[in-house]
């Protein structure tokens, strides 16, 4: 793929006074949100207005939310938001550049050592090295991840599809068995170790200070992190690197035939989204603050993977809206005792929360993609089109 | 020396249920072009079935009835869940079985509790002598049981129409429907042979220790055996899945004396290490067919 794909790259000869016209940014008319007048404005990251003002409002309140809602409500949003990063990431590899990947668990799981064993206390039973900025064991955590990201990439250049998908749940039963062998590093199955500790400029976010409470703190850092991954991401499937991976995942051999390097992209894909699935598995341990070796296992990879379906393959607010229904689903599911009398809150009853949690991950799985593939951005693309045109029927 | 043969017995034991396993897989890759990753809750839920129907009927016909129960079961899930994906991209078909997996497998559990369930086998642990090598009753058992399910599978594939019909759908299915086969029965049928299938492996891999809620774990390990053998072979499945379970063995009777430092269990990983291996020589395993690539 070169870079002459997009339209407006290079204008027509013109002669020079309609060149000046041409040259100033092109304009939305007024009272006309659906008319675009260039390719550039198409891609435009909030292209149109009501875009602008909902994402600004979205944000707005995103970050006034410290101060109005309850702590535990914030832990809750904090998991939701670092898990919708790890969403962002697994919706590239899979939903961007078609990779199918039952993977995801162990790079959430790379990720969060790296930072717990950066951050950790030296004098305690695991490794730690102290180094507690969060700047530092974020970045790392994402980079370790995706060096593994790359020495897995290899694989995806050779298989396809289901063979790809295959290996990579072998990776996550591999890693599984690591993790509880080494327990130096991972305090071994059963045992744990802490998860990663978060400082900043001196402030530590984990623990009451003067003005703000620790889950306020870890609130506001998760936010942030996700505001700018999330960005980031969309501006990567909006790239050359974007379009390339739609070509691979549409037809990779067509793909290469109009000059993407499958190879390239692939290594690119798989090493992006285990930078994102690092990052994540690092913020999501900051909040529950202890890492359990055997909790990287498959249902792990499947909740991902639900995320992704549910919220809405190949798009980034499909990811975070997946990621945010999943988490909060148990505090649901929780609800449910009180409401439906044959199921109980005991773990140990025949008919309890647990289990039908685990069920309806499984059926609205399945339930979305028989009856709704685009999941939930789908539905608000439904919405939205309905009103868009209301009260007339198109 | 003894203990090398006693392991391989072993081994051949164990992996004539990969074996068994592996050909419900590519049974049904055969015919939809899909991997079916609800096998592992219909090998636990025929495991579980055949424990409740031993105590009236004894283990044999048990196991039988067991079986027919799980085929009946896939040809339902097939029906009712897989059937209106016809024509979808295979992802999204294999991704709805895995959610069918961890719906039925929270079911099952259900029926298995926090206890160890027996399947009432009349094994257990019991080891017997096979040309002076000292094996367990029950691996022999679950040779000779994979030996004869195997033959009549692949008699019924090889002699009769309707095993004819799969091979020509598995072919190519347009042209078979042309010739006037069902190509929507013959799906069925392999969800219902491979449900068989998954039956008789859980009653087996159930014997002697018995059933818990981890048994599902063994029904993925057939993946390596059809990754090993190639995905649309069905030879390729028995031979991977044989070599896959003598593997497993022989790490867990050497690896503790010759590389301790791969920890505890490294046996229960070691067939997807193999895994990986084979597939960096060979990405269509040992004995799949290479595909053909038309843009």
């Amino acid at each position: 793929m070169t870079g002459s794909t997009t339209p407006t790259a290079r204008p027509p000869q013109t002669p020079p006074g309609e060149a000046a016209v041409r040259r100033r940014r092109p304009r939305q008319l007024a009272g006309r949100p659906g008319l675009y007048t260039s390719y550039a404005q198409h891609l435009r990251l909030l292209n149109t207005r009501p875009k602008q003002i909902a994402v600004g409002v979205i944000v707005l309140v995103a970050f006034a939310l410290p101060w109005l809602a309850e702590d535990q409500t914030l832990s809750l949003l904090g998991v939701a938001m670092a898990a919708s990063i790890g969403a962002i990431g697994l919706n590239i590899v899979t939903g961007y550049a078609g990779q199918v990947s039952l993977g995801h668990a162990f790079f959430l799981a790379i990720g969060a050592y790296t930072a717990s064993a950066l951050s950790g206390d030296p004098a305690d039973d695991t490794i730690g090295f102290g180094v507690t900025n969060v700047v530092v064991w974020l970045l790392a955590a994402g980079v370790v991840a995706a060096l593994f990201g790359v020495l897995v990439a290899p694989l995806a250049t050779r298989l396809r599809g289901l063979y790809l998908a295959i290996v990579t749940l072998g990776l996550v039963f591999l890693g599984e068995h690591i993790f509880k062998e080494w327990q130096d590093l991972t305090g071994g199955a059963g045992v744990g170790r802490p998860g990663p500790v978060p400082h900043l400029f001196g402030i530590e976010l984990n623990s009451a200070g003067d003005v703000l409470t620790s889950d306020q703190k870890l609130y506001l850092l998760m936010l942030v992190s996700l505001v700018v991954l999330g960005l980031l991401a969309r501006n990567l499937a909006r790239s050359k690197v974007g379009r390339a991976f739609a070509a691979i995942r549409d037809r990779d051999i067509a793909a290469s035939v109009i000059g993407v390097n499958l190879t390239r992209y692939k290594v690119i894909a798989f090493a992006v989204s285990s930078f994102y699935a690092g990052c994540a598995g690092a913020l999501v341990y900051t909040i529950t603050g202890f890492i359990e070796p055997t909790s990287f296992n498959l249902l792990l990879s499947v909740q991902y993977i639900a995320m992704v379906l549910i919220g809405g393959v190949a798009t980034i607010s499909g990811s975070i809206m997946g990621a945010f229904f999943i988490t909060l689903l148990p505090a649901l599911t929780r609800q449910l005792p009180g409401v439906v009398p044959l199921i109980s809150e005991d773990a140990s009853a025949p008919l309890n929360v647990f289990q039908v949690e685990t069920v309806l991950y499984g059926l609205l799985i399945i339930g979305f993609l028989i009856f709704e593939p685009r999941g939930l951005y789908g539905i608000w693309t439904r919405i939205r089109n309905y009103w868009k045109a209301w009260p007339f029927s198109y | 020396m003894k203990e090398l043969f006693s392991s391989i017995l072993a081994g051949l034991g164990q992996g004539s249920m990969y074996a068994l396993l592996a050909l419900g897989f590519v049974i049904i890759y055969k015919a939809t072009q899909v991997i079916n990753l609800a096998l592992p809750a219909l090998m636990l839920a025929g495991a579980v079935l055949v424990s409740y129907l031993v105590g009236p009927f004894g283990f044999i016909l048990a196991v039988v009835l067991g079986a027919v129960g799980i085929a009946l079961l896939g040809l339902g899930l097939e029906r009712t869940v897989i059937r209106p994906m016809v024509g979808k991209p295979v992802f999204v078909v294999a991704i709805i079985t895995l959610g069918i997996d961890i719906a039925l497998r929270v079911v099952v559990n259900g029926f298995i509790g926090t206890d160890v369930r027996q399947v009432g086998d009349p094994w257990g642990f019991a080891r017997g002598s096979l040309f002076g090598v000292t094996v367990q009753e029950r691996h022999i058992a679950m040779f000779v049981t994979t030996a004869i399910v195997i033959t009549v599978l692949f008699a019924f594939f090889k002699y009769t129409r309707l095993g004819l019909a799969m091979r020509a759908a598995a072919f190519d299915q347009e042209t078979a429907l042309a010739q006037g086969i069902s190509v929507s029965s013959v799906f069925a049928l392999a969800w219902a042979i491979a449900g068989g299938l998954a039956a008789v492996a859980g009653t087996f891999v159930a014997t002697g220790a018995g059933i818990d809620q981890q048994l599902w774990i063994i029904a993925l390990k057939a993946l390596p055996a059809i990754i090993l053998g190639g995905l649309d072979s069905l030879g390729g499945a028995v031979v991977g899945g044989l070599s896959i379970g003598i593997v497993e063995s022989l790490v867990a009777t050497y690896q503790l004396d010759f590389a301790p430092w791969l920890g505890d269990n490294f046996s229960v990983v070691s067939p997807y290490v193999v895994m990986l291996l084979v597939l960096l020589v060979r990405p269509y395993g040992l004995f799949g067919t290479r595909e053909v690539e038309r843009v």
